[in-house]
């Protein structure tokens, strides 16, 4: 009897399942590996308190240089920002899940307009003193129910060269901090088990105002715009990128399936969105506003950058999404994409026209449903409840307040 | 003073915007001078020294991979280029790239205490890959091309026409020298069309067989008709006989009750295959812009009145279509100003003077198949019945006559905006030199060189197959020159006409060069 009772709830579920496919014939819905995470409600699920921080680390910092809202590490502006009149912001730090310190690390800019993060660890570390001293909460986790935004190069070893910033790890003081960085690769010094990848940010409105009709056909196999050798620091190629941007130029230029090269058209935003497959390969460092690009154009990214950790991975299936190709099978790209069978291929657009998919990528002002920072949200709200050992007995330290370099304790 | 700058842009990926960071990170570090950087940097002059020497880039590197007894195991992820095309100084370079580069990569295993397992991934200098033979392979190309082309028919399921009607075509035609030339650019536009087409040509003089073998090659469903009378000689008479073929095949669409889109497809139109798209937005009867290529260009007085006219004040390529407000409602119509060819129009299929449209074109407009039935429930007040025109003595100008209200045509293409197709009537004329039957017979021995190539005294004997070749060049320059009937004049002329509309002579000086 109970048998029947199972078929007939199973039948209903599948029912059900198979009429929500039929009624968005172009999209498909995106399942992540805990079921239809990307449109979970965070609200209601954690509760953030945020710090209040001297304007020295956050305000006057973006005053000095407003370039900072529109570079691609902008996200921790912009998360600041949504927290601030988020309803999951909390008053009262006692019911808070977590903790935010609103610190702007990545917006001391060259005149090109590059970060330089030499300066970011003393001003994370003088922060972290500030509100250790000021309020209980660090030291009763020493950082463990804590988030920080890190959106540079390699997060949180706060260097642009990878070299240096596996010499440095991670800043000791944040080593059980929840980590919210772009960077991500597995087994890499500055990726933390437990951090969570973001994508970079990408202005929505200016994607938004070179949108094309979307019957305009797509008639190019492959796209690429920008550098495949970086002369002025790597002129031989071999260190940026590991040697696969520039093997992707010797392999493929002189192929016209391939539309490769370093211009910067004014039609860059249009061409994505005539084209079936980005490439979106490692640079010096293997995250790029690329896969954005390419997720918001529906253009299927190529993603050549070995064991990279892609942004939201527990929610979002990218092996479904996107097609990784091994920097060593770089050679026999056009085999790779050309022997992918075309059903394969449409049901990737399919998942790609999915417009949570889309809203998942991007830092809209103000912030809407579904967007990254309530993904932030939820990859928070799945972490928790804390585990019990987070919480430190009276005296015990796991933190060294003195490790790392020596210029890094100076005060900021 | 060049090592610390070589240094610099060997460590510091920013040296050549901010180049203070440089100093700025080392003081950062707080490493001193080491030892170990002491010698590296003199391993570092050195070898720039035996670089200036020999002329190609020795690194420091080789140093490594020849002194350095535990190699770090060849390391995963490196792999030696295959023929890396280039000069020594790739060559050096290809030895270099073998050896890991950086001692620090010891580092990492050591340095966490977390159980972090050292990365697949190697820092470094990695080696370029590249495949023996790095070109294009045309299966993949074909593969490629099957691909983009099943995703561009879904696209086009997902996102173009759903229930698209058939297009119904209106030709009125006859037998003349350029018929297969025209008629055969529409059928080709017709067989590219991708939805139903059901083609009524209308033949003046009856139905003949040279057209009903052309038509035949379409592999279209065709309904050819023959019309009683014979073309006339003057335009305008030949206008007035084209509207009445064009009401006969109407007629037949009423008859035979076919369903679909009527267009009309003069066979000396240029369609563009977006026209057949966007006529499938009509509901009852549309109109589109047509680009009038109504060129003069033959002697030099008259045309040239008119030319420098055009260049002074810039006028737009003359368009026939719907005119809107900013609304998008229809509010008028852009009709051909003829006045600039007054008394220079032609009247006679032989004249050399300009062949003019008419006010507005047949072939601007476009009916709902149902607007000429009998009895169709839904057919608007606004329109006449077919019938009603029969009796009608005055001539019939435009599909405009059919309504009583002529407001109600829809705009296509963007209200009139985009030019869909393009008007140009070129016969040919009893002077032309053009061979019956487009057969050179016997073959042309005479070769006559052209302006601007110098042909030598005496030219060597050709084979026999250049010798094909050049009369096949010459059947095309003969063609050429008879197929735009002013072309003759205005290319010996040379004149650069830079109007925005396409130039059919610059076509034929082209093929003339």
């Amino acid at each position: 009897m109970g048998v029947w009772i199972w078929v007939l709830v199973f039948g209903f579920v599948w029912g059900i399942g198979a009429h929500g496919l039929d009624r968005h014939p172009h999209t498909e819905r995106i399942s992540g590996s805990a079921g239809d995470v990307l449109e979970d409600d965070p609200v209601g699920k954690l509760k953030v308190f945020v710090y209040e921080l001297p304007s020295k680390y956050n305000k006057k910092i973006l005053q000095k240089d407003p370039r900072c809202l529109n570079h691609m590490f902008a996200a921790e502006i912009f998360m600041h920002r949504f927290l601030l009149s988020s309803p999951v912001r909390t008053l009262n730090p006692e019911e808070a899940d977590w903790f935010y310190t609103p610190i702007y690390t990545t917006c001391d800019l060259t005149p090109n307009g590059l970060p330089l993060p030499f300066k970011s660890p003393r001003m994370m570390r003088s922060a972290i003193q500030l509100i250790s001293s000021n309020w209980p909460y660090w030291n009763r986790t020493e950082g463990a129910d804590h988030f920080f935004v890190v959106p540079h190069d390699f997060g949180a070893c706060f260097h642009y060269q990878e070299e240096k910033a596996i010499e440095r790890g991670i800043l000791p003081l944040l080593q059980r901090a929840t980590l919210v960085q772009t960077f991500g690769q597995r087994n890499h010094v500055c990726l933390n088990e437990g951090s969570i990848t973001i994508p970079p940010y990408a202005p929505p409105q200016k994607m938004q105002a070179h949108l094309i009709p979307q019957e305009t056909p797509r008639s190019i196999f492959v796209y690429f715009r920008g550098l495949f050798y970086d002369v002025n620091n790597d002129p031989e190629g071999g260190y940026y990128a590991r040697g696969a941007r520039a093997a992707v130029w010797e392999n493929f230029k002189d192929n016209p399936l391939f539309d490769i090269s370093t211009e910067h058209p004014t039609t860059y935003y249009e061409d994505m969105q005539r084209a079936i497959f980005c490439l979106c390969p490692l640079g010096w460092a293997p995250w790029s506003p690329r896969l954005v690009e390419a997720v918001i154009f529906g253009c299927i990214p190529v993603i050549i950058a070995d064991d990279i950790v892609l942004p939201f991975a527990d929610a979002i299936p990218w092996e479904e999404i996107g097609v990784f190709v091994a920097e060593e099978d770089v050679p026999n790209l056009d085999t790779i994409l050309t022997s992918i069978p075309p059903e394969v291929i449409l049901r990737k657009q399919r998942l790609l026209a999915n417009p949570s998919m889309k809203q998942a990528m991007l830092f809209p002002q103000p912030a809407q449903s579904g967007d990254a920072f309530h993904q932030i949200l939820n990859g928070l709200a799945r972490k928790l409840p804390h585990n019990k050992n987070v919480f430190l007995k009276h005296g015990e330290k796991a933190l060294n307040w003195t490790a790392g370099p020596v210029g890094d304790l100076k005060p900021w | 003073m060049k090592l610390s700058a070589l240094q610099q842009s060997y460590t510091n990926r920013r040296s050549n915007s901010f180049r203070a960071a440089g100093g700025l990170d080392s003081s950062v570090d707080g490493s001193g001078k080491s030892p170990a950087a002491v010698f590296w940097l003199v391993l570092h002059g050195l070898c720039c020294l035996i670089s200036l020497v020999l002329g190609f880039r020795f690194s420091r590197l080789v140093f490594f991979l020849f002194f350095s007894t535990a190699s770090n195991g060849g390391t995963s992820g490196l792999y030696p280029s295959t023929p890396f095309l280039g000069t020594t100084a790739d060559i050096a370079g290809s030895l270099s790239f073998q050896a890991n580069s950086s001692p620090n990569l010891e580092l990492p295993p050591n340095r966490t205490a977390g159980g972090i397992s050292s990365s697949r991934v190697v820092v470094g200098r990695h080696g370029i890959r590249i495949r023996p033979w790095p070109h294009p392979n045309p299966d993949e190309v074909m593969k490629a091309h099957r691909i983009i082309e099943r995703v561009q028919r879904e696209q086009k399921l997902q996102f173009g026409i759903k229930n698209p009607r058939t297009v119904i075509v209106v030709t009125p035609t006859y037998v003349r020298t350029f018929q297969t030339l025209h008629l055969t650019g529409l059928m080709h536009s017709l067989m590219n069309v991708p939805y139903d087409l059901i083609w009524i040509v209308v033949e003046a003089g009856g139905t003949t067989n040279e057209t009903a073998s052309l038509l035949a090659k379409s592999g279209l469903r065709t309904i050819h008709i023959g019309f009683d009378k014979r073309m006339p000689n003057s335009w305008e008479d030949r206008h007035r006989l084209e509207a009445q073929m064009r009401l006969r095949a109407l007629r037949i669409v009423r008859e035979e009750k076919l369903d679909g889109i009527v267009m009309f497809g003069d066979d000396s139109n240029m369609h563009s295959m977006e026209l057949f798209d966007e006529i499938q937005k009509v509901t009852w009867i549309g109109a589109v812009s047509v680009g009038i290529l109504a060129h003069s260009g033959n002697t030099d007085e008259l045309s040239s009145v008119v030319h420098k006219k055009a260049e002074e004040e810039n006028l737009p390529p003359p368009v026939q279509g719907p005119a809107c407000n900013s609304s998008e409602k229809l509010v008028g119509w852009h009709i051909f100003n003829s006045l600039p060819y007054v008394g220079n129009g032609a009247t006679y299929i032989d004249d050399r003077a300009t062949v003019l449209p008419r006010k507005l074109e047949w072939s601007g407009f476009v009916l709902n198949s149902r607007l000429l039935w009998k009895e169709a429930e839904d057919r608007p007040e606004w329109v006449k019945d077919l019938d009603k025109l029969d009796g009608v003595s005055e001539e019939i100008e435009s599909p405009l006559s059919l309504l009583k209200d002529p407001s109600m045509v829809e705009p296509l293409g963007s209200c009139g905006r985009k030019v869909l197709l393009w008007w140009l009537r070129v016969e040919a004329r009893t002077d032309s030199k053009f061979p019956a039957r487009w057969i050179i017979d016997p073959p042309l021995e005479v070769t006559v060189p052209a302006k601007r190539t110098p042909w030598p005294d005496a030219p060597p004997e050709l084979p026999s197959n250049v010798k094909e070749i050049s009369i096949q060049e010459h059947t095309e320059k003969r063609h050429a020159k008879s197929r735009a009937s002013r072309s003759k004049h205005s290319s010996r002329s040379k004149r650069k006409h830079e109007s925005r509309t396409v130039d059919p002579q610059v076509s034929a000086k082209v093929s003339e060069e």
